[in-house]
C-alpha cells in the first residue's frame, strides 16, 4: 500500500491558500508582527505569527461556532479547503473508509480559558455547556469527523511540534490497514493570554521577540498559530477515482525519543530518527534534494540538529520558514510539508530564512535564494517538547 | 504478522495503589467510590468520584518528581514501575533504542491548569493573566506530551513516543497504537497504558453543565450503577494503568511472563454527535467486528466482556446493542461486566484500568462483577454478572470504550494458544 497526499488546506499566517503560503515562503516574507489578539503588553512576549482576518462565519453554522474554539475553526476552513483540493465527493464514499487524525498541543485553550474565567470569577462555579466538548485535545478531530461523516479509525496525537509529521505517519499506517482516505494534520491556536502565559513558562520563548533558528544570535523562538490539514489517501484508490493532483507519497518515517529532559537533546536519536525515515523510503540520503528542519532556535537544539543533519547527510540543502511564521507547534511542521510538496510540484527550493551569521556548529547549506531545481525527495524534521524526534520523507509520485 | 504480547501490568486504581489491590477489590466487588474530598465538592451538583489514595514517596517517585509531574504523570509513573518490575524487562542499549512509550490521557494536566489559573487569573479577576506567577512546570500543563515522555525518560527509552488523546477511549487506543508500532516492527517492546486525573472543580463542572455525572449524592459507595435501571450517570474517578507490550519472538526468548496476546484492536467513529450516541451502537458494533475478525475469532469464543459501562442511561443501551449486534445469540450467554461500578469513569485511563482487568481476568479465570446492579432495565438485558466475581474459563477478553467525539474502541485480549 501506497499513502498519498492528494489535497491540502493551509490556515496560517503565511497564506489561508496554498498559493498565498507558497508565495510568502518564496519571497522570504515574514509574517510575524505585534500581537493582536489580545492585549500582550504585560507579557515579555508581545510578537506572534497570526492568522490575519480569520473568520469562517458564513461557511460554518453559528451554533456550531458558539460551541467550538478558534482552533477547531481553523480545522474546519482547513478540512473544507484539503477536501475540495481532493475533489473528494465524500457522498460516494464509505464513511468507514474515512477517518480523521488530527494533532494538537494546546486544545481549545482560548475557550477553556473563558469557561475557567466563568468558573472561578463567580461564586456559583458553573461552566456552559459546551466546555465539555471544546476544551479538550480531540475537539477538532470529533467534530471534523461528524462534519465529513468520517466514522474509520480517527485518532488524536499530542506530541508537541513533533505532531505535524506524526499525523502523517499515522495516516500512513491507516492506509497500510486498509482505510483508504485519511483526514490528516496539525493545528494549533496558542494565542490567548493564558496559553502565553504557560509557554513562556516553557523558558523557549525568545526574551527579545526574535524567531533566528540556527543562528548566532538564536535565543528561542516566538509563537505562531494554524497549520494545515491534509487528505492523505491510498494511490490506488487515488488512481481508480481519477484525483486531478497527487502531490506526494509519504515514503517514510521514523521517531524515536533523546530519553533525557529538555536541555540535552540528542543529536544520535534524531539522526536515527532521519535514517529510519530513510530506510523505510528506501532512499539514500544522497537521493534527497533538500531537508526543512525542526529549526527551534534555542542553540543547543540547533546544533544538535546541525550535527544530526551533517552525520546523516554530509551535505544537503537545507530550508526553513519557521522564522517567517512563528514556531506553530502541532502545525509548523505540517505547514512544513506543505512547502515540501509545493517545491516538488513547482521544481523550486524556497530561500531559507532566519540565518544571518550562522552559529558554531550550524554552518549548514542554507538555501540563499529561491531557486529553480528538481526536487523529487524532500526530508522534514520536528521535535516535540520534551524529547521526541520524528522525521518523515516525501516523494514525488511517478 | 509480527504478534504482540502483554508482559507486565501496573496499576494506579481508586481504592488500590498496585496490581494486586486492584486486583483483590475488583474481585471482591467493593467499590471505591465515594464522596469527594480532594476539592470540596459542596457548589456541584455531582459530588462523588472515586478516588486514588496515591502515595507518591511510596510509590518510589521522588519530591522532584511530584514538583515537576502532575498527579496523572505521576499515577503513570508508578504504574509503569510496576509493570516492567514485572515483565523483568533489563534494558541494554540495544533494547532502549528499540523500546517506546504510548500514554493516553484524555483532559492532560487539566487539574494543574486549573490551579495554576485560580492564581495567575488572581481567582478569575484578571483576564490577561499574570505571568509573574506562573509555576515554572506549567508549559507541561497545557502540553500533555509530558506525559510519555516523562516516563521514556524514567528509563531512557529511545524508541517512538506518542500521547493519544481521543477523549474516553483514549486508553484502548494508546494501547491499540502501541500494538500497531510493534506489529510494524517500529518496536519491540511498548510502555503503554494512560493516566488521568480530572478530579477538580472545573471537571466537575463540565459534567454538571450536561448531566453526565449521578446526582446521587445520599449513597456515594452506590452512586455508580451500570446497567441498572435505576442508573443515573457516571461517577468520576482518576487512576492509571501501564502494560508493557512485547513482540511474542523478543518475550519468548528471554522466558518472560507472558499474560495473554494482543489479537485484535479497531476504531470507529459515529460521525454523530460530540456526546449524544444513537441507541443501534452500530459503530462500536463495526469495531467489534473488525477487532474478532482481526483475532479470527467466532462470536462464541469470547469468554468475557469488560464494557464501558458507564452507567449513563444512553450508553449502556448503546453498549448492550451493540453486543447483540456483534454477537448474537451468544450475547446473553457471555459474562459481561463494567468495573467503573467499582472504581468510577477515569476518562482516558479507564480504558487501559479495564485491558489491565481482561489481562488479570485471563490469567487467573475470573471474571470481575458489576457492583450496584440490582434492577433489570429491559434495554440492558445481558448477563452483567452482577455483584459477585465469577469464576470461568477465560480465554478470550473482550473491552469496548466510547467516548466524547463520538470515538468507538474495542479490544480483544486472548490467552496464548488458546482458540485456533
Amino acid at each position: 500500500m501506497t499513502a498519498v497526499i492528494t489535497g491540502i488546506g493551509v490556515v496560517a499566517p503565511s497564506g489561508r491558500t496554498t498559493g498565498e503560503h507558497w508565495a510568502t515562503v518564496c519571497a522570504g516574507e515574514s509574517r510575524v508582527g505585534p500581537i493582536t489578539l489580545f492585549d500582550p503588553s504585560r507579557y515579555r512576549t508581545r510578537t506572534a505569527g497570526e492568522v490575519k482576518d480569520f473568520d469562517v462565519m458564513g461557511d460554518v453554522d453559528g451554533r456550531l461556532l458558539v460551541q467550538t474554539d478558534r482552533w477547531t475553526w481553523m480545522g474546519f476552513d482547513a478540512a473544507a479547503k484539503a477536501l475540495a483540493d481532493a475533489r473528494l465527493d465524500l457522498s460516494a464514499v464509505d464513511p468507514y473508509d474515512f477517518a480523521v487524525v488530527q494533532a494538537s498541543s494546546s486544545g481549545g485553550n482560548h475557550f477553556g480559558q473563558g469557561e475557567l474565567q466563568k468558573l472561578w470569577s463567580k461564586p456559583d462555579r458553573r461552566v456552559g455547556v459546551y466546555q465539555s466538548i471544546a476544551w479538550f485535545y480531540a475537539a477538532t478531530t470529533g467534530q471534523l469527523s461528524i462534519r465529513h461523516q468520517a466514522k474509520g479509525p480517527s485518532n488524536v496525537l499530542v506530541s508537541e511540534s513533533a505532531g505535524g509529521l506524526d499525523c502523517l505517519q499515522h495516516a500512513a499506517r491507516l492506509v497500510s490497514r486498509g482505510t483508504p482516505i485519511v483526514l490528516t494534520g496539525g493545528l494549533e491556536a496558542p494565542l490567548s493570554p493564558y496559553a502565553l502565559t504557560c509557554q513562556l513558562a516553557s523558558g523557549r520563548l525568545s526574551p527579545v521577540d526574535e524567531y533566528r533558528p540556527f543562528d548566532a544570535a538564536a535565543s528561542g523562538y516566538v509563537p505562531g498559530e494554524g497549520g494545515a490539514v491534509f487528505v492523505v489517501e491510498d494511490l490506488e484508490h487515488a488512481r481508480a477515482r481519477g484525483v486531478p493532483v497527487i502531490y506526494a507519497e509519504i515514503a517514510g518515517w521514523g521517531s524515536t525519543h533523546d530519553g533525557t529532559h529538555a536541555g540535552a537533546p540528542s543529536a544520535r536519536q534524531y539522526g536515527r530518527a532521519m535514517k529510519l525515515a530513510l530506510d523505510r523510503a528506501a532512499t539514500r540520503a544522497d537521493e534527497v534534494d533538500v531537508v526543512i528542519p525542526d529549526a527551534l532556535g534555542i542553540p543547543a537544539y540547533d546544533r544538535a540538529e546541525a550535527e544530526a543533519i551533517k552525520d546523516v547527510f554530509g551535505s544537503v540543502a537545507v530550508t526553513t520558514h519557521k522564522s517567517l511564521t512563528g514556531r506553530m507547534y502541532q502545525g509548523g511542521a505540517a505547514l512544513d510539508a506543505v512547502t515540501a510538496v509545493l517545491a516538488m510540484r513547482n521544481n523550486t527550493v524556497p530561500v531559507s530564512t532566519g540565518v544571518s551569521e550562522p552559529a558554531d556548529g550550524c554552518e549548514l547549506d542554507f538555501v540563499p535564494s529561491t531557486t529553480e531545481s528538481a526536487v523529487d525527495n524532500v526530508l522534514i524534521g520536528a521535535r516535540g517538547f520534551d524529547g521526541y524526534n520524528s522525521s518523515v520523507v516525501l516523494r514525488r509520485v511517478a | 504478522m509480527r504478534r504482540t504480547v502483554v508482559t507486565g501490568v501496573g496499576v494506579v486504581a481508586p481504592g488500590g495503589v498496585t496490581r494486586k489491590a486492584f486486583w483483590s477489590r475488583l474481585t471482591d466487588g467493593r467499590t471505591a467510590t465515594r464522596r469527594i474530598s480532594l476539592f470540596d465538592p459542596a457548589p456541584f451538583r455531582s459530588q462523588v468520584a472515586a478516588e486514588c489514595d496515591f502515595d507518591a514517596a511510596e510509590a518510589g517517585l521522588s519530591a522532584k518528581d511530584t514538583r515537576r509531574c502532575d498527579r496523572y504523570v505521576q499515577f503513570a509513573l508508578a504504574a509503569a514501575a510496576e509493570a516492567i518490575a514485572e515483565s523483568g524487562l533489563e534494558f541494554d542499549e540495544e533494547l532502549l533504542d528499540r523500546t517506546g512509550v504510548v500514554l493516553g490521557s484524555a483532559v492532560g494536566g487539566t487539574t494543574a491548569l486549573e490551579n495554576e489559573y485560580i492564581v495567575v487569573s488572581d481567582t478569575g479577576r484578571e483576564w490577561l493573566v499574570d505571568p509573574a506567577y506562573a509555576s515554572p512546570f506549567l508549559y507541561q500543563a497545557l502540553v500533555p506530551s509530558s506525559l510519555a515522555a516523562d516516563v521514556a525518560v524514567r528509563y531512557g527509552t529511545h524508541g517512538p513516543v506518542q500521547v493519544v488523546s481521543t477523549g474516553c477511549t483514549s486508553g484502548i487506543d494508546a494501547i491499540g497504537y502501541a500494538h500497531q508500532l510493534v506489529q510494524d516492527g517500529d518496536a519491540d517492546v511498548v510502555i503503554t497504558g494512560a493516566a488521568e486525573s480530572p478530579l477538580s472543580p472545573v471537571t466537575a463542572a463540565s459534567f454538571d453543565a450536561i448531566k453526565a455525572t449521578t446526582p446521587d449524592n445520599d449513597d456515594p459507595e452506590h452512586a455508580s450503577r451500570p446497567f441498572d435501571r435505576d442508573r443515573t450517570g457516571f461517577v468520576l474517578g482518576e487512576g492509571g494503568a501501564v502494560l508493557v507490550l512485547e513482540e511474542l519472538e523478543h518475550a519468548r526468548r528471554r522466558g518472560a511472563p507472558i499474560y495473554c496476546e494482543v489479537t485484535g484492536y479497531a476504531a470507529r467513529s459515529n460521525g454523530f454527535h460530540m456526546t449524544g450516541l444513537r441507541p443501534d451502537g452500530i459503530e462500536m458494533s463495526v469495531a467489534i467486528d473488525d477487532a474478532m475478525r482481526q483475532a479470527r475469532l467466532d462470536p462464541q469464543d469470547v469468554s468475557y466482556i469488560c464494557a464501558h459501562g458507564s452507567g449513563t442511561r444512553q450508553n449502556d443501551r448503546h453498549e448492550t446493542a451493540a453486543f447483540k449486534r456483534s454477537l448474537g445469540e451468544h450475547a446473553y450467554r457471555v459474562p459481561i461486566s463494567s468495573i467503573k461500578s467499582m472504581i468510577g469513569h477515569s476518562l482516558g485511563a479507564i480504558g487501559a484500568l479495564e485491558m489491565a482487568a481482561c489481562a488479570l481476568a485471563i490469567k487467573d479465570n475470573v471474571a470481575p462483577p458489576t457492583a450496584n446492579w440490582a434492577n433489570r432495565d429491559p434495554e440492558c438485558d445481558l448477563d452483567y454478572t452482577p455483584n459477585t466475581a465469577r469464576e470461568l474459563p477465560i480465554d478470550v477478553a473482550l473491552s469496548v470504550g466510547s467516548g466524547f467525539g463520538g470515538f468507538q474502541s474495542a479490544m480483544i485480549f486472548q490467552r496464548l494458544g488458546a482458540v485456533a
